[in-house]
């Protein structure tokens, strides 16, 4: 059966908001009666990419963060942005153990992470301009 | 959050009750080094039993704890993991410096 449903939200890049987020997205993708695992590993993924958002993309200042989530058959689809400074070196970036901010005990893992725990990662960056997470998992319980 | 430290000699018993991200990773952080400064603890012992969530912040304050108790020649043992914090402790290589027992007792029957 083909299913289909969409949603978007915007919110400030305050720490508070990550648990905000990881609980919306689980809430919206929860309608395909994921397994408990996978809802988790989509919570993970959510909370590392939002987080960075906050501490690396906008450094712990003000700025805006754009979430939308897509459901398409067993496929979920998560995009978060953030129009804050950029990666200049995003193969880099996606190593593990890398990780720009070591003084704030940041251990580098945040993308192998989501990598781990989503199907398909991609990263989409322009310094300056800001940074584009896209996920897609795959449930295996729909 | 809710976090109680209890000390058994040496061993600072950290009890947390909710969710690690950078959200309450930094109030966590400075409960659990005021407490091992005050009550003089070397070895650390984290009950993971009531954590139902953990993202990579959490790693970083392990990390962090393992480094300031290796200096007063202590170590770092974790009880009770959910399945979801286990994946996250196998990704990142924790095991390889962080101990992990079943039960608190065992963790200071191990630990010295
Ligand atoms: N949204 C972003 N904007 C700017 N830089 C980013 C962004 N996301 C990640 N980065 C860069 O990529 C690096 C690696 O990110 P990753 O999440 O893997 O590790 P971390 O955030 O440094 O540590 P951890 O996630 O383990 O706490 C970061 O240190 C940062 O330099
Ligand atoms: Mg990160």
């Amino acid at each position: 059966m083909q299913y289909e449903n969409e949603m978007k939200i915007e919110f400030m890049s305050k720490s508070q908001n990550e648990a905000f987020a990881r609980v919306v997205v689980a809430a919206f993708v929860s309608q395909l009666d994921p397994t408990l695992e996978e809802l988790s590993d989509i919570k993970t993924a959510v909370s590392e990419a939002v987080t960075n958002a906050v501490i690396h993309g906008y450094e712990n200042g003000p700025g805006m963060i754009y979430l939308a989530c897509r459901l398409e058959g067993n496929e979920t689809y998560i995009e978060i942005q953030d129009k804050g400074k950029g990666i200049e070196d995003i193969k880099q970036a996606m190593e593990p153990l890398y990780t720009s901010k070591p003084e704030l005990e940041r251990s580098g893992m945040g993308f192998t992470v989501m990598e781990t725990f989503m199907d398909v990662v991609e990263v989409r960056s322009i310094p300056g301009e800001g940074t584009t997470v896209y996920m897609m998992k795959r449930l295996h319980s729909v | 959050m809710n976090v109680v430290c209890t000390m058994e000699k040496r061993n600072m018993i950290i009890k947390i009750q909710g969710e690690i991200d950078h959200h309450t990773s930094e109030a966590l952080r400075e409960k659990i080094d005021k407490a091992y400064e005050r009550y003089n603890a070397k070895n650390i012992i984290f009950d993971f039993s009531e954590i139902p969530f953990m993202d990579s912040s959490g790693i970083g304050v392990i990390m962090g704890r393992y480094r300031n108790s290796s200096q007063k020649g202590g170590q770092v043992a974790i009880v009770h993991l959910q399945p979801q914090i286990e994946r996250v402790f196998q990704l990142s290589g924790l095991y390889k410096i962080i101990h992990r027992y079943e039960t608190i007792d065992e963790a200071l029957k191990m630990l010295q």
